[in-house]
């Protein structure tokens, strides 16, 4: 009877264990597709962009990189392509000799062009190239807001955190009520009153508004309310430390994990912001990425380098992916911190 | 001794008004402001024609009659709607999946952080990029077009972006592309907040996986599966760049991708109309704040507990 028992149960592990075995099969093959339907395009566009104008608009699905990578990086900064009138038969027949005479005064002309720009050097036409001009504005702006966003909402966080004041309890609902209202539907009066001081085309309209973020205020709320003891605050006072220093040189480095989440995520929330830039910044100089993309997209196909397009795709997310990949533990972990407590 | 001790605190917590200061100025000058200026745009006449600006005052409600006049923003609405709903099902179904299979002690998945890191890629990936990328590789001189058109799926002539449910569908593909790794994430914390005795319990008493994941898991999720559904629809009601970069703009084909916000877009950089953009937000805003104001009391109320 005994016997019986222990082999009954034995069964029943194994039937557990073999149903897990099973199960976590599934779990990985799925997991697996989903991760190859993440990653798919973004191989797709590496190869996209060593490939040539020629290859990427012959309707043939290539999955294996070519070697035009170095080349179409040159034409994305060197600015338009130049291109030379061919003269066919059927011209020679039709124009008269002085038209084409002209036209082949033309296309020398042009030839001289292309020769000189092969003569400037790489790093000048880096210097001069329109791209670069929107990257830089791009790591301009997405620092910038980064960087005062973490700072003041750390001490926005912190005053509520910490002190106990009339206004406390009214301005804590009044930054949750606001946090979900979307930026676009204050857009039309923002664009407006930027206009009205002289801020439009600039980039402080883009970077100083990031004082006031709810969503990152909300988190950092959060993570104080798990790690900063309000004793250590009162440890400092004990020991003579003024308010002001006793947040840049005690309270920040404490905040130091939830800062580096948050920064990342302003950093790419601006970096990938389209709507209201493109209301802000008008002349070409102070254009950033997601704008010279969206242009990219309204020039006529007929005349464009489909390689540069891809080139240009790739510039604009390759920063992002390589600072996710480097610090990805943080921010996945970090995720779920600044929702609702779960 | 305590009366000193009272002024100090009293002194000390002064300092949560300074630290403030810079929150609160900021939110006053660069969004109230702006949100008053919207409304009050909403109830004049402002717009500018050419390089003349013409601005005149209260005009009756023009501009919110404007919006009601016809169906256009109920067809703009139900377009967004539309693609936010094919977007999210796949999305929330494949998290729930995903989120049980994560914090499921017993399954153990290996590779499970890296799953995580991979699958929450793409929401950081420039929405605008990446819809340019989909447009290049499906326009009708793109691989994939040509891939398919090779398989005999599609014929080579046929233009994708030519088909109404096709461009939707495309649309809510890559919004669940870009949001159901992050919707995992939350889901998966939800769920280890879970008390581990209830499934436990069950164990003894010969649940299914299933069965647990139907009896106790879902119902106890149901507070961050509001607040995941509601901040989508929060989210994808302010849909924008996707459908803007793949339709350059113009929501086609006829229309049928069109969003509210891309039809705000055009009264801000197009038609320069500010009144009638200015009614729109306000529309829209009173929207949100209700949709908020749930959130909010969900929220809150899931505080308490």
């Amino acid at each position: 009877m005994a016997n019986n028992n222990t082999v009954q149960l034995q069964m029943d592990k194994e039937k557990v264990t073999g149903g897990i075995r099973v199960r976590r099969v599934v779990a990985n093959v799925v997991l697996v597709f989903l991760c190859v339907l993440c990653l798919i395009w973004f191989y797709m566009l590496f190869v996209n962009a060593t490939l040539n104008h020629g290859q990427l608009t012959s309707g043939i699905l290539r999955m294996y990189p070519g070697t035009n990578f170095g080349e179409n990086f040159r034409l994305l900064m060197g600015g338009k392509q130049i291109a030379l009138t061919e003269i066919t038969p059927e011209m020679r027949a039709e124009l008269s000799e002085a038209d084409i005479a002209k036209i082949e005064a033309k296309n020398a002309d042009l030839q001289k062009q292309i020769d000189e720009a092969n003569k400037t050097p790489f790093i000048k036409l880096i210097a001069h190239s329109k791209v670069w001009k929107g990257l830089l504005n791009s790591v301009i702006i997405a620092v910038g807001s980064a960087v005062l966003c973490t700072y003041f909402s750390t001490m926005t966080a912190y005053a509520i955190h910490c002190y106990n004041f009339r206004a406390k309890k009214f301005i804590f609902t009044f930054i949750l009520m606001i946090m979900t209202i979307p930026t676009q539907v204050t857009a039309v009066g923002f664009v407006r009153l930027m206009r009205s001081i002289h801020l439009h085309d600039t980039f402080l309209p883009l970077i100083i508004p990031a004082i006031a973020a709810p969503v990152t205020f909300f988190y950092m709320k959060q993570y104080m309310d798990s790690t900063l003891p309000i004793q250590i605050v009162e440890a400092a006072r004990i020991d003579g430390s003024g308010e002001f220093r006793t947040f840049n040189t005690i309270v920040l480095p404490m905040m130091k994990p939830a800062i580096a989440v948050q920064a990342i995520f302003t950093f790419v929330g601006s970096w990938n912001n389209y709507f209201v830039p493109s209301l802000i910044l008008d002349s070409a100089k102070n254009k950033t990425l997601p704008i010279l993309i969206w242009e990219q997209r309204n020039t006529d196909w007929k005349n464009f380098n489909m390689g540069t397009v891809y080139m240009m795709i790739l510039l604009s997310i390759f920063p992002v992916i390589v600072v996710y990949f480097l610090l990805s533990k943080y921010i996945v972990g970090g995720v779920a911190l600044g929702s609702v407590k779960g | 001794m305590k009366q000193t001790k009272n002024g100090k605190a009293v002194s000390f917590n002064k300092w949560g008004y300074i630290f403030l200061i810079p929150f609160v100025l900021t939110y006053l000058f660069f969004q109230l402001v702006p949100l008053v200026l919207t409304i009050y745009y909403s109830f004049i006449t402002y717009y500018e024609d050419g390089l003349t600006t013409v601005r005149s005052g209260w005009n009756t409600f023009a501009n919110y009659a404007y919006f009601f006049k016809d169906t256009r923003l109920v067809t703009y609405g139900l377009n967004t709607i539309i693609m936010w709903i094919i977007g999210f099902i796949p999305q929330i179904l494949v998290s729930l999946l995903l989120g049980a299979w994560f914090s499921d002690a017993r399954l153990r998945l290996k590779a499970a952080s890296f799953y995580k890191v991979v699958i929450y890629l793409p929401n950081l990936i420039m929405a605008s990029a990446f819809s340019l990328l989909f447009f290049s590789l499906l326009k009708d001189t793109g691989p994939i077009h040509g891939l398919l058109a090779n398989m005999g799926i599609i014929k080579p002539t046929e233009d994708l972006f030519k088909n109404v449910w096709f461009a939707r569908c495309i649309v809510g593909f890559m919004n669940f592309l870009m949001w159901f790794g992050n919707t995992t994430i939350l889901l998966m914390a939800g769920m280890l907040g879970i008390d581990q005795s209830l499934y436990e319990a069950a164990e003894v008493d010969g649940a299914t996986p299933t069965q647990v994941f139907w009896r106790i898991t879902l119902p106890l999720l149901r507070p961050i599966l509001v607040y995941v559904l509601l901040t989508s629809l929060i989210g994808g009601l302010q849909m924008f760049d996707v459908p803007q970069v793949l339709t350059q703009g113009k929501g086609g084909p006829n229309e049928t991708t069109f969003t509210v916000i891309m039809w705000l877009n055009r009264f801000s950089s197009g038609d320069k109309d500010f009144g009638k953009g200015g009614a729109l937000s306000v529309v829209l805003f009173i929207i949100t704040g209700i949709l908020s104001m749930i959130v909010y009391k969900v929220s809150a109320g899931k505080q308490e507990e």
